[in-house]
Protein backbone atom coordinates (compact mmCIF):
# COMPACT_ATOMS: atom_id res chain seq x y z
CA UNK A 1 0.00 0.00 0.00
CA UNK A 2 2.72 2.48 1.03
CA UNK A 3 6.23 2.20 -0.28
CA UNK A 4 9.06 4.57 0.66
CA UNK A 5 12.31 3.96 -1.16
CA UNK A 6 15.72 5.42 -0.32
CA UNK A 7 14.23 8.59 1.14
CA UNK A 8 16.77 11.19 2.23
CA UNK A 9 16.40 14.84 3.11
CA UNK A 10 18.83 17.37 4.52
CA UNK A 11 17.73 20.67 6.09
CA UNK A 12 19.87 23.82 5.81
CA UNK A 13 22.44 22.07 3.65
CA UNK A 14 25.84 23.76 3.60
CA UNK A 15 25.26 25.78 6.78
CA UNK A 16 26.24 25.22 10.40
CA UNK A 17 22.68 24.09 11.10
CA UNK A 18 22.86 21.32 8.53
CA UNK A 19 20.77 18.35 9.58
CA UNK A 20 20.26 15.00 7.91
CA UNK A 21 16.64 14.67 8.94
CA UNK A 22 16.11 11.41 7.09
CA UNK A 23 18.85 9.11 5.83
CA UNK A 24 18.05 6.45 3.28
CA UNK A 25 14.71 5.44 4.72
CA UNK A 26 13.08 2.32 3.29
CA UNK A 27 9.64 1.46 4.57
CA UNK A 28 6.98 -0.78 3.16
CA UNK A 29 3.46 -1.08 4.52
CA UNK A 30 1.13 -3.85 3.40
CA UNK A 31 -2.58 -3.21 3.25
CA UNK A 32 -3.98 -3.27 6.78
CA UNK A 33 -0.62 -2.78 8.48
CA UNK A 34 -0.72 -0.62 11.61
CA UNK A 35 2.75 0.69 12.36
CA UNK A 36 3.61 2.65 15.49
CA UNK A 37 6.64 4.93 15.30
CA UNK A 38 8.66 5.87 18.37
CA UNK A 39 11.89 7.77 18.90
CA UNK A 40 13.30 10.72 20.78
CA UNK A 41 12.80 14.36 19.78
CA UNK A 42 14.51 15.17 16.52
CA UNK A 43 14.71 11.53 15.50
CA UNK A 44 12.88 12.26 12.25
CA UNK A 45 9.39 10.95 13.08
CA UNK A 46 7.56 14.10 12.07
CA UNK A 47 9.73 14.52 8.99
CA UNK A 48 8.77 10.99 8.01
CA UNK A 49 5.07 11.87 8.37
CA UNK A 50 5.45 15.08 6.40
CA UNK A 51 7.23 13.16 3.68
CA UNK A 52 4.23 10.86 3.31
CA UNK A 53 1.62 13.63 3.57
CA UNK A 54 3.44 15.73 0.99
CA UNK A 55 4.13 18.82 3.07
CA UNK A 56 7.81 17.97 2.49
CA UNK A 57 9.43 16.60 -0.66
CA UNK A 58 12.49 14.33 -0.42
CA UNK A 59 15.92 15.30 -1.79
CA UNK A 60 16.21 11.78 -3.17
CA UNK A 61 13.99 8.73 -3.08
CA UNK A 62 10.37 8.01 -3.95
CA UNK A 63 7.01 7.57 -2.25
CA UNK A 64 4.39 5.25 -3.75
CA UNK A 65 0.84 4.86 -2.50
CA UNK A 66 -1.24 2.00 -3.87
CA UNK A 67 1.13 1.74 -6.86
CA UNK A 68 0.86 5.47 -7.69
CA UNK A 69 4.10 7.41 -7.55
CA UNK A 70 3.13 10.45 -5.48
CA UNK A 71 6.64 11.79 -4.77
CA UNK A 72 6.08 15.04 -6.63
CA UNK A 73 2.33 15.38 -6.02
CA UNK A 74 1.41 18.51 -4.00
CA UNK A 75 -0.05 18.03 -0.55
CA UNK A 76 -3.67 18.79 -1.48
CA UNK A 77 -3.67 16.24 -4.31
CA UNK A 78 -2.03 13.60 -2.19
CA UNK A 79 -4.61 13.97 0.52
CA UNK A 80 -7.02 12.09 -1.75
CA UNK A 81 -5.18 9.00 -0.55
CA UNK A 82 -4.40 10.11 2.98
CA UNK A 83 -6.35 10.78 6.16
CA UNK A 84 -4.53 12.74 8.85
CA UNK A 85 -4.98 13.57 12.51
CA UNK A 86 -2.67 16.20 13.98
CA UNK A 87 -1.28 16.59 17.48
CA UNK A 88 -3.09 19.88 18.09
CA UNK A 89 -6.83 19.21 18.59
CA UNK A 90 -7.48 22.63 17.00
CA UNK A 91 -5.64 21.72 13.80
CA UNK A 92 -7.96 19.09 12.37
CA UNK A 93 -11.26 20.97 12.33
CA UNK A 94 -12.61 24.39 11.28
CA UNK A 95 -13.75 26.12 14.53
CA UNK A 96 -16.27 28.64 13.14
CA UNK A 97 -18.11 25.97 11.15
CA UNK A 98 -20.62 23.44 12.44
CA UNK A 99 -20.03 19.74 13.10
CA UNK A 100 -22.03 18.74 10.04
CA UNK A 101 -20.19 21.24 7.84
CA UNK A 102 -16.86 19.91 9.04
CA UNK A 103 -17.97 16.36 8.29
CA UNK A 104 -19.19 17.46 4.85
CA UNK A 105 -15.76 18.87 4.03
CA UNK A 106 -14.11 15.65 5.14
CA UNK A 107 -16.66 13.69 3.11
CA UNK A 108 -15.44 15.46 -0.06
CA UNK A 109 -11.82 14.40 0.52
CA UNK A 110 -11.73 11.80 -2.23
CA UNK A 111 -14.36 13.38 -4.48
CA UNK A 112 -14.52 16.41 -6.71
CA UNK A 113 -16.16 19.38 -4.96
CA UNK A 114 -19.23 20.68 -6.76
CA UNK A 115 -21.81 23.43 -6.38
CA UNK A 116 -24.23 21.05 -4.69
CA UNK A 117 -25.23 21.59 -1.09
CA UNK A 118 -22.52 20.33 1.24
CA UNK A 119 -24.97 19.02 3.85
CA UNK A 120 -28.00 17.26 2.40
CA UNK A 121 -30.62 15.10 4.09
CA UNK A 122 -28.97 11.87 2.99
CA UNK A 123 -25.59 13.00 4.25
CA UNK A 124 -27.02 14.09 7.58
CA UNK A 125 -28.14 10.50 8.22
CA UNK A 126 -24.71 9.18 7.26
CA UNK A 127 -23.00 11.72 9.53
CA UNK A 128 -25.28 10.88 12.43
CA UNK A 129 -24.59 7.17 12.10
CA UNK A 130 -20.86 7.77 12.13
CA UNK A 131 -21.01 10.22 15.05
CA UNK A 132 -22.91 7.64 17.10
CA UNK A 133 -19.87 5.36 16.98
CA UNK A 134 -17.96 7.97 19.04
CA UNK A 135 -20.43 7.68 21.97
CA UNK A 136 -20.00 11.37 22.78
CA UNK A 137 -23.53 12.48 21.92
CA UNK A 138 -22.24 14.63 19.07
CA UNK A 139 -24.93 13.17 16.80
CA UNK A 140 -27.42 15.43 18.61
CA UNK A 141 -25.30 18.55 18.11
CA UNK A 142 -24.87 18.57 14.32
CA UNK A 143 -25.40 22.34 14.18
CA UNK A 144 -23.01 23.21 17.02
CA UNK A 145 -19.91 25.19 16.06
CA UNK A 146 -16.84 23.01 16.42
CA UNK A 147 -15.05 25.80 18.32
CA UNK A 148 -17.46 25.15 21.21
CA UNK A 149 -16.35 21.53 21.64
CA UNK A 150 -13.74 20.40 24.16
CA UNK A 151 -10.27 19.32 23.02
CA UNK A 152 -11.15 15.64 23.42
CA UNK A 153 -14.39 15.98 21.46
CA UNK A 154 -12.60 17.88 18.70
CA UNK A 155 -9.91 15.25 18.47
CA UNK A 156 -12.52 12.46 18.33
CA UNK A 157 -14.26 14.37 15.55
CA UNK A 158 -10.93 14.87 13.74
CA UNK A 159 -10.31 11.14 13.97
CA UNK A 160 -13.74 10.38 12.53
CA UNK A 161 -13.28 12.97 9.76
CA UNK A 162 -9.92 11.48 8.81
CA UNK A 163 -11.16 7.91 8.71
CA UNK A 164 -14.80 7.61 7.65
CA UNK A 165 -13.97 8.05 3.97
CA UNK A 166 -11.61 5.07 4.28
CA UNK A 167 -8.31 6.60 3.14
CA UNK A 168 -5.58 4.38 1.68
CA UNK A 169 -3.24 5.59 4.42
CA UNK A 170 -4.04 6.98 7.85
CA UNK A 171 -1.41 9.20 9.48
CA UNK A 172 -1.65 9.88 13.21
CA UNK A 173 0.86 12.44 14.45
CA UNK A 174 0.98 12.13 18.27
CA UNK A 175 -2.74 12.67 18.15
CA UNK A 176 -3.30 11.97 21.85
CA UNK A 177 -0.30 13.91 23.18
CA UNK A 178 -2.19 17.14 23.89
CA UNK A 179 -5.06 15.52 25.79
CA UNK A 180 -5.51 14.69 29.48
CA UNK A 181 -4.95 11.00 30.38
CA UNK A 182 -8.61 9.94 30.35
CA UNK A 183 -9.37 11.66 27.05
CA UNK A 184 -6.15 10.29 25.59
CA UNK A 185 -7.27 6.80 26.54
CA UNK A 186 -10.65 7.37 24.92
CA UNK A 187 -9.03 8.51 21.68
CA UNK A 188 -6.57 5.62 21.79
CA UNK A 189 -9.43 3.13 22.12
CA UNK A 190 -11.41 4.84 19.37
CA UNK A 191 -8.35 4.72 17.14
CA UNK A 192 -8.06 0.96 17.61
CA UNK A 193 -11.78 0.50 16.87
CA UNK A 194 -11.84 2.68 13.76
CA UNK A 195 -8.70 1.19 12.27
CA UNK A 196 -10.12 -2.30 12.80
CA UNK A 197 -13.53 -1.36 11.45
CA UNK A 198 -12.21 -0.06 8.14
CA UNK A 199 -9.02 -2.16 8.00
CA UNK A 200 -6.97 1.01 7.52
CA UNK A 201 -3.29 1.02 6.71
CA UNK A 202 -1.97 3.21 9.50
CA UNK A 203 1.19 4.97 10.61
CA UNK A 204 1.10 6.41 14.12
CA UNK A 205 3.79 8.54 15.73
CA UNK A 206 3.73 8.52 19.51
CA UNK A 207 5.83 9.44 22.52
CA UNK A 208 3.87 7.07 24.68
CA UNK A 209 5.67 3.71 24.66
CA UNK A 210 2.73 1.85 26.18
CA UNK A 211 0.47 3.15 23.41
CA UNK A 212 3.03 2.10 20.83
CA UNK A 213 2.98 -1.42 22.25
CA UNK A 214 -0.80 -1.65 22.69
CA UNK A 215 -1.75 -0.56 19.21
CA UNK A 216 -0.77 -1.98 15.86
CA UNK A 217 0.94 -5.02 14.46
CA UNK A 218 4.31 -3.43 13.75
CA UNK A 219 6.62 -1.04 15.57
CA UNK A 220 9.57 0.97 14.34
CA UNK A 221 12.04 2.99 16.35
CA UNK A 222 13.80 5.96 14.81
CA UNK A 223 16.96 7.79 15.76
CA UNK A 224 18.99 10.46 13.97
CA UNK A 225 16.97 10.15 10.78
CA UNK A 226 17.23 6.39 10.55
CA UNK A 227 15.03 3.43 11.39
CA UNK A 228 17.07 1.62 14.01
CA UNK A 229 14.61 -1.05 15.06
CA UNK A 230 11.74 -2.91 13.43
CA UNK A 231 9.54 -5.38 15.26
CA UNK A 232 6.36 -7.04 14.07
CA UNK A 233 3.85 -9.80 14.73
CA UNK A 234 4.40 -12.06 17.72
CA UNK A 235 7.72 -10.49 18.49
CA UNK A 236 5.94 -7.16 18.97
CA UNK A 237 3.26 -8.72 21.17
CA UNK A 238 5.95 -10.09 23.46
CA UNK A 239 7.60 -6.69 23.74
CA UNK A 240 7.54 -4.67 26.97
CA UNK A 241 8.63 -1.13 27.69
CA UNK A 242 11.64 -2.45 29.58
CA UNK A 243 12.77 -4.62 26.69
CA UNK A 244 12.27 -1.72 24.33
CA UNK A 245 14.46 0.55 26.43
CA UNK A 246 17.12 -2.13 26.72
CA UNK A 247 17.07 -2.62 22.99
CA UNK A 248 17.41 1.13 22.48
CA UNK A 249 20.37 1.28 24.87
CA UNK A 250 21.98 -1.67 23.10
CA UNK A 251 21.70 -0.12 19.64
CA UNK A 252 22.61 3.37 20.76
CA UNK A 253 25.50 1.98 22.79
CA UNK A 254 26.90 0.23 19.76
CA UNK A 255 26.56 3.39 17.78
CA UNK A 256 28.35 5.35 20.45
CA UNK A 257 31.15 2.81 20.39
CA UNK A 258 31.48 3.07 16.65
CA UNK A 259 31.36 6.87 16.93
CA UNK A 260 34.18 6.69 19.44
CA UNK A 261 36.13 4.44 17.08
CA UNK A 262 35.72 6.92 14.27
CA UNK A 263 36.72 9.85 16.43
CA UNK A 264 39.72 7.82 17.58
CA UNK B 1 -35.17 65.34 6.11
CA UNK B 2 -37.10 62.35 4.79
CA UNK B 3 -35.66 62.86 1.31
CA UNK B 4 -32.06 62.91 2.50
CA UNK B 5 -32.56 59.75 4.57
CA UNK B 6 -34.28 58.17 1.60
CA UNK B 7 -31.31 58.95 -0.68
CA UNK B 8 -28.96 57.65 1.99
CA UNK B 9 -30.95 54.41 1.95
CA UNK B 10 -30.74 54.22 -1.86
CA UNK B 11 -26.98 54.74 -1.85
CA UNK B 12 -26.61 52.39 1.12
CA UNK B 13 -28.27 49.48 -0.58
CA UNK B 14 -26.05 49.93 -3.65
CA UNK B 15 -22.92 50.16 -1.46
CA UNK B 16 -24.19 47.03 0.32
CA UNK B 17 -22.97 44.97 -2.65
CA UNK B 18 -19.47 46.34 -2.07
CA UNK B 19 -19.83 45.55 1.63
CA UNK B 20 -20.79 41.96 0.77
CA UNK B 21 -17.62 41.74 -1.31
CA UNK B 22 -15.54 43.04 1.58
CA UNK B 23 -17.29 40.55 3.89
CA UNK B 24 -16.23 37.70 1.59
CA UNK B 25 -12.57 38.68 1.61
CA UNK B 26 -12.26 40.11 5.11
CA UNK B 27 -14.38 37.65 7.09
CA UNK B 28 -14.79 34.50 5.01
CA UNK B 29 -11.27 34.30 3.56
CA UNK B 30 -9.68 36.20 6.47
CA UNK B 31 -7.86 38.24 3.82
CA UNK B 32 -7.71 42.03 4.39
CA UNK B 33 -7.97 42.89 0.71
CA UNK B 34 -7.13 46.52 -0.08
CA UNK B 35 -7.69 45.95 -3.81
CA UNK B 36 -11.17 47.32 -3.15
CA UNK B 37 -10.08 50.99 -3.26
CA UNK B 38 -8.88 50.48 -6.83
CA UNK B 39 -11.36 47.95 -8.11
CA UNK B 40 -14.42 49.95 -7.01
CA UNK B 41 -13.31 52.68 -9.44
CA UNK B 42 -12.54 50.05 -12.08
CA UNK B 43 -16.18 49.01 -11.90
CA UNK B 44 -17.34 52.59 -12.37
CA UNK B 45 -14.80 53.25 -15.11
CA UNK B 46 -15.59 50.14 -17.16
CA UNK B 47 -19.34 50.75 -16.89
CA UNK B 48 -19.10 54.48 -17.69
CA UNK B 49 -16.81 54.10 -20.70
CA UNK B 50 -18.88 51.21 -22.05
CA UNK B 51 -22.11 53.20 -21.73
CA UNK B 52 -20.55 56.31 -23.32
CA UNK B 53 -19.51 54.09 -26.22
CA UNK B 54 -23.04 52.81 -26.73
CA UNK B 55 -23.00 49.50 -24.83
CA UNK B 56 -26.40 48.77 -23.24
CA UNK B 57 -26.20 49.63 -19.49
CA UNK B 58 -26.99 46.08 -18.31
CA UNK B 59 -24.17 44.67 -20.42
CA UNK B 60 -21.83 47.50 -19.34
CA UNK B 61 -22.57 46.62 -15.71
CA UNK B 62 -21.79 42.99 -16.44
CA UNK B 63 -18.43 44.03 -17.99
CA UNK B 64 -17.64 45.83 -14.73
CA UNK B 65 -18.48 42.66 -12.80
CA UNK B 66 -16.03 40.65 -14.95
CA UNK B 67 -13.33 43.33 -14.63
CA UNK B 68 -13.61 43.11 -10.85
CA UNK B 69 -13.35 39.33 -10.96
CA UNK B 70 -10.10 39.60 -12.92
CA UNK B 71 -8.66 42.28 -10.62
CA UNK B 72 -9.43 40.16 -7.55
CA UNK B 73 -7.93 37.07 -9.14
CA UNK B 74 -4.69 38.93 -9.80
CA UNK B 75 -4.45 39.92 -6.14
CA UNK B 76 -5.06 36.27 -5.27
CA UNK B 77 -2.36 35.09 -7.66
CA UNK B 78 0.13 37.61 -6.21
CA UNK B 79 -0.61 36.25 -2.74
CA UNK B 80 -0.73 32.51 -3.41
CA UNK B 81 1.66 31.98 -6.30
CA UNK B 82 3.91 34.98 -5.70
CA UNK B 83 3.89 34.34 -1.92
CA UNK B 84 3.37 38.06 -1.27
CA UNK B 85 1.78 39.01 2.05
CA UNK B 86 -2.01 39.57 1.74
CA UNK B 87 -1.94 43.26 2.71
CA UNK B 88 0.89 44.00 0.32
CA UNK B 89 -0.73 42.08 -2.56
CA UNK B 90 -3.84 44.21 -2.14
CA UNK B 91 -1.92 47.48 -1.88
CA UNK B 92 0.12 46.68 -4.99
CA UNK B 93 -3.02 45.87 -6.94
CA UNK B 94 -4.77 48.98 -5.64
CA UNK B 95 -1.97 51.27 -6.79
CA UNK B 96 -1.67 49.48 -10.13
CA UNK B 97 -5.40 49.86 -10.69
CA UNK B 98 -5.17 53.64 -10.20
CA UNK B 99 -3.19 53.91 -13.43
CA UNK B 100 -5.27 51.26 -15.16
CA UNK B 101 -8.46 53.13 -14.25
CA UNK B 102 -7.04 56.35 -15.71
CA UNK B 103 -6.21 54.43 -18.89
CA UNK B 104 -9.71 52.99 -19.07
CA UNK B 105 -11.36 56.38 -18.61
CA UNK B 106 -8.80 58.40 -20.58
CA UNK B 107 -9.32 61.27 -18.13
CA UNK B 108 -10.02 61.59 -14.43
CA UNK B 109 -13.78 62.01 -14.69
CA UNK B 110 -16.42 60.57 -17.02
CA UNK B 111 -19.92 62.06 -16.86
CA UNK B 112 -23.06 60.04 -17.63
CA UNK B 113 -25.44 62.98 -17.51
CA UNK B 114 -27.13 62.46 -20.84
CA UNK B 115 -26.44 58.77 -21.20
CA UNK B 116 -28.84 55.89 -20.60
CA UNK B 117 -28.23 54.11 -17.30
CA UNK B 118 -29.84 51.03 -15.78
CA UNK B 119 -31.84 53.22 -13.44
CA UNK B 120 -33.07 55.64 -16.15
CA UNK B 121 -34.11 52.71 -18.31
CA UNK B 122 -36.06 51.24 -15.43
CA UNK B 123 -37.74 54.50 -14.55
CA UNK B 124 -40.00 54.59 -17.64
CA UNK B 125 -41.18 51.04 -17.12
CA UNK B 126 -41.50 51.63 -13.40
CA UNK B 127 -43.61 54.77 -13.88
CA UNK B 128 -46.15 52.80 -15.87
CA UNK B 129 -46.72 50.52 -12.84
CA UNK B 130 -48.12 53.39 -10.76
CA UNK B 131 -46.48 52.17 -7.55
CA UNK B 132 -44.82 55.57 -6.94
CA UNK B 133 -48.11 57.42 -6.67
CA UNK B 134 -49.51 54.81 -4.33
CA UNK B 135 -46.48 54.90 -2.01
CA UNK B 136 -46.23 58.69 -2.10
CA UNK B 137 -49.93 59.07 -1.31
CA UNK B 138 -49.33 56.86 1.68
CA UNK B 139 -46.42 59.05 2.79
CA UNK B 140 -48.45 62.22 2.36
CA UNK B 141 -51.18 60.68 4.45
CA UNK B 142 -48.52 60.10 7.15
CA UNK B 143 -47.68 63.79 7.02
CA UNK B 144 -44.40 63.67 5.02
CA UNK B 145 -44.20 66.83 2.93
CA UNK B 146 -41.42 66.15 0.41
CA UNK B 147 -41.92 62.79 -1.24
CA UNK B 148 -39.27 61.02 -3.39
CA UNK B 149 -39.57 61.52 -7.16
CA UNK B 150 -39.18 57.79 -7.76
CA UNK B 151 -39.05 54.60 -5.74
CA UNK B 152 -37.61 52.60 -8.63
CA UNK B 153 -33.96 52.76 -7.52
CA UNK B 154 -34.72 51.76 -3.96
CA UNK B 155 -37.03 48.89 -4.80
CA UNK B 156 -35.04 47.51 -7.70
CA UNK B 157 -31.85 47.63 -5.64
CA UNK B 158 -33.55 45.88 -2.73
CA UNK B 159 -34.46 43.06 -5.11
CA UNK B 160 -31.00 42.91 -6.73
CA UNK B 161 -29.10 43.08 -3.44
CA UNK B 162 -31.27 40.48 -1.75
CA UNK B 163 -30.96 38.18 -4.77
CA UNK B 164 -27.17 38.43 -4.55
CA UNK B 165 -27.33 37.89 -0.80
CA UNK B 166 -29.31 34.67 -1.24
CA UNK B 167 -26.96 33.46 -3.99
CA UNK B 168 -24.00 34.15 -1.68
CA UNK B 169 -25.70 32.31 1.19
CA UNK B 170 -26.33 29.33 -1.04
CA UNK B 171 -22.83 29.34 -2.49
CA UNK B 172 -21.23 29.37 0.96
CA UNK B 173 -23.14 26.18 1.80
CA UNK B 174 -22.11 24.24 -1.30
CA UNK B 175 -19.18 21.84 -1.23
CA UNK B 176 -16.95 24.47 -2.84
CA UNK B 177 -18.34 27.16 -0.54
CA UNK B 178 -17.58 25.11 2.56
CA UNK B 179 -14.01 24.62 1.37
CA UNK B 180 -13.75 28.36 0.73
CA UNK B 181 -14.87 29.14 4.27
CA UNK B 182 -12.47 26.59 5.70
CA UNK B 183 -9.63 28.22 3.73
CA UNK B 184 -10.16 31.32 5.84
CA UNK B 185 -10.81 29.34 9.02
CA UNK B 186 -8.21 26.56 9.04
CA UNK B 187 -6.13 26.35 5.89
CA UNK B 188 -3.98 23.44 7.05
CA UNK B 189 -7.05 21.36 7.80
CA UNK B 190 -8.86 21.88 4.51
CA UNK B 191 -5.67 21.17 2.57
CA UNK B 192 -5.52 17.81 4.33
CA UNK B 193 -8.99 17.18 2.87
CA UNK B 194 -7.72 17.64 -0.68
CA UNK B 195 -8.81 21.22 -1.30
CA UNK B 196 -6.55 23.44 -3.39
CA UNK B 197 -6.44 26.46 -1.10
CA UNK B 198 -4.55 28.56 -3.67
CA UNK B 199 -7.33 28.23 -6.24
CA UNK B 200 -9.98 28.84 -3.59
CA UNK B 201 -8.27 32.04 -2.44
CA UNK B 202 -7.94 33.27 -6.03
CA UNK B 203 -11.56 32.52 -6.90
CA UNK B 204 -12.79 33.90 -3.56
CA UNK B 205 -11.02 37.22 -4.10
CA UNK B 206 -12.34 37.23 -7.66
CA UNK B 207 -15.94 36.95 -6.48
CA UNK B 208 -15.33 39.51 -3.75
CA UNK B 209 -13.99 42.12 -6.17
CA UNK B 210 -16.62 41.28 -8.77
CA UNK B 211 -19.24 42.39 -6.23
CA UNK B 212 -17.21 45.49 -5.40
CA UNK B 213 -17.04 46.42 -9.10
CA UNK B 214 -20.72 45.72 -9.59
CA UNK B 215 -21.37 48.17 -6.77
CA UNK B 216 -18.97 50.71 -8.36
CA UNK B 217 -20.73 50.38 -11.71
CA UNK B 218 -24.14 50.94 -10.13
CA UNK B 219 -22.95 53.89 -8.02
CA UNK B 220 -21.54 55.50 -11.17
CA UNK B 221 -24.90 55.12 -12.90
CA UNK B 222 -26.79 56.27 -9.83
CA UNK B 223 -24.62 59.37 -9.34
CA UNK B 224 -24.19 60.09 -13.06
CA UNK B 225 -20.38 60.05 -13.17
CA UNK B 226 -17.23 58.08 -12.46
CA UNK B 227 -14.33 59.85 -10.80
CA UNK B 228 -10.79 58.54 -10.36
CA UNK B 229 -10.94 59.46 -6.66
CA UNK B 230 -14.26 57.82 -5.83
CA UNK B 231 -12.62 54.69 -4.44
CA UNK B 232 -10.48 56.42 -1.81
CA UNK B 233 -11.21 54.89 1.58
CA UNK B 234 -13.69 52.44 0.07
CA UNK B 235 -12.18 49.51 2.00
CA UNK B 236 -12.79 51.39 5.26
CA UNK B 237 -16.40 52.05 4.27
CA UNK B 238 -16.76 48.35 3.47
CA UNK B 239 -15.25 47.38 6.81
CA UNK B 240 -17.45 49.95 8.55
CA UNK B 241 -20.53 48.32 7.01
CA UNK B 242 -19.41 44.83 7.99
CA UNK B 243 -18.50 45.80 11.55
CA UNK B 244 -21.56 48.00 12.18
CA UNK B 245 -23.84 45.35 10.69
CA UNK B 246 -22.36 42.53 12.74
CA UNK B 247 -22.53 44.62 15.92
CA UNK B 248 -26.17 45.59 15.43
CA UNK B 249 -27.72 42.59 13.72
CA UNK B 250 -25.59 39.65 14.89
CA UNK B 251 -23.64 36.85 13.24
CA UNK B 252 -25.38 33.68 14.32
CA UNK B 253 -25.57 32.12 10.85
CA UNK B 254 -24.19 32.99 7.44
CA UNK B 255 -27.61 34.13 6.21
CA UNK B 256 -27.99 36.37 9.25
CA UNK B 257 -24.52 37.85 8.80
CA UNK B 258 -24.93 38.70 5.11
CA UNK B 259 -28.20 40.42 5.96
CA UNK B 260 -26.40 42.22 8.79
CA UNK B 261 -23.72 43.44 6.36
CA UNK B 262 -26.38 44.88 4.04
CA UNK B 263 -28.05 46.51 7.03
CA UNK B 264 -24.68 47.84 8.16
CA UNK B 265 -24.08 49.50 4.78
CA UNK B 266 -27.45 51.26 4.97
CA UNK B 267 -27.03 52.31 8.60
CA UNK B 268 -23.58 53.69 7.80
CA UNK B 269 -24.97 55.88 4.98
CA UNK B 270 -27.79 57.17 7.15
CA UNK B 271 -25.49 57.96 10.08
CA UNK B 272 -23.12 59.75 7.71
CA UNK B 273 -25.95 61.78 6.19
CA UNK B 274 -27.25 62.78 9.61
CA UNK B 275 -23.75 63.71 10.75
CA UNK B 276 -23.28 65.97 7.75
CA UNK B 277 -26.49 67.77 8.71
CA UNK B 278 -24.59 69.24 11.64
CA UNK B 279 -23.68 72.82 10.60
CA UNK B 280 -20.16 72.59 11.89
CA UNK B 281 -19.29 69.60 9.64
CA UNK B 282 -18.72 69.79 5.87
CA UNK B 283 -18.43 67.29 3.01
CA UNK B 284 -14.65 67.15 3.36
CA UNK B 285 -15.05 65.70 6.84
CA UNK B 286 -16.65 62.51 5.46
CA UNK B 287 -13.56 60.34 5.88
CA UNK B 288 -12.98 61.56 9.43
CA UNK B 289 -16.60 60.82 10.31
CA UNK B 290 -16.22 57.36 8.73
CA UNK B 291 -13.18 56.64 10.86
CA UNK B 292 -15.03 57.75 14.00
CA UNK B 293 -18.06 55.60 13.12
CA UNK B 294 -15.83 52.53 12.68
CA UNK B 295 -13.99 53.21 15.93
CA UNK B 296 -17.32 53.61 17.73
CA UNK B 297 -18.65 50.38 16.22
CA UNK B 298 -15.50 48.54 17.32
CA UNK B 299 -15.35 49.89 20.85
CA UNK B 300 -19.01 50.21 21.89
CA UNK B 301 -19.81 46.46 21.96
CA UNK B 302 -16.75 45.90 24.19
CA UNK B 303 -17.83 48.63 26.60
CA UNK B 304 -21.35 47.23 26.72
CA UNK B 305 -20.05 43.70 27.35
CA UNK B 306 -17.73 44.95 30.11
CA UNK B 307 -20.61 46.85 31.77
CA UNK B 308 -22.81 43.76 31.66
CA UNK B 309 -20.07 41.63 33.14
CA UNK B 310 -19.50 44.17 35.91
CA UNK B 311 -23.20 44.32 36.88
CA UNK B 312 -23.39 40.52 36.80
CA UNK B 313 -20.49 40.23 39.27
CA UNK B 314 -21.88 43.02 41.44
CA UNK B 315 -25.23 41.25 41.67
CA UNK B 316 -23.57 37.97 42.55
CA UNK B 317 -21.54 39.60 45.32
CA UNK B 318 -24.57 41.44 46.66
CA UNK B 319 -26.52 38.20 46.74
CA UNK B 320 -23.75 36.42 48.61
CA UNK B 321 -23.46 39.28 51.10
CA UNK B 322 -27.19 39.34 51.83
CA UNK B 323 -27.20 35.58 52.27
CA UNK B 324 -24.37 35.82 54.79
CA UNK B 325 -26.21 38.54 56.64
CA UNK B 326 -29.27 36.35 56.79
CA UNK B 327 -27.16 33.51 58.19
CA UNK B 328 -25.75 35.74 60.89
CA UNK B 329 -29.22 36.88 61.86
Amino acid sequence: MLNMKNISITFNEGTLDEKNALQDINLHLKKGDFVTVIGSNGAGKSTLMNMISGSLKPDIGSVTIDNNDVTMLPEYKRSRYIGRVFQDPMAGTAPTMTIEENLAMAYSRNKKRSLKMGVGKKRKTIFKEHLETLHLGLENRLNAKVGMLSGGERQALSLLMATFTEPNILLLDEHTAALDPSRAELITNLTGEVVDQFGLTTLMVTHNMQQALDLGNRLIMMDKGQIILEVSGEEKQALTIEKLLQEFQRIRGKQMESDRAVLG
Amino acid sequence: MFISIFSAFEAGIIYALMALGVYLSFRILDFPDLTVDGSFVTGGAVAAISIVNGVPPVLATFYAFVAGFIAGMITGILNTKGKINPLLSGILMMIALYSINLRIMGKSNVALLNEPTIFRQMEGWWGSLGIDTALNNMLSALGVENVPSTWSVAIIMIIVTLAIKFLTDYFLKTEVGLALRATGDNEKMIRSFSANTDTLTIVGLGISNALVDLSGALIAQYGGFTDIGMGIGMIVIGLASVIIGEAIFGTKTIARTTLAVIGGAIVYRIVLTLALKIDFLEAGDTKLITAIIVIAALITPKIIAARKEATRKKKKRAMLASREEANHA
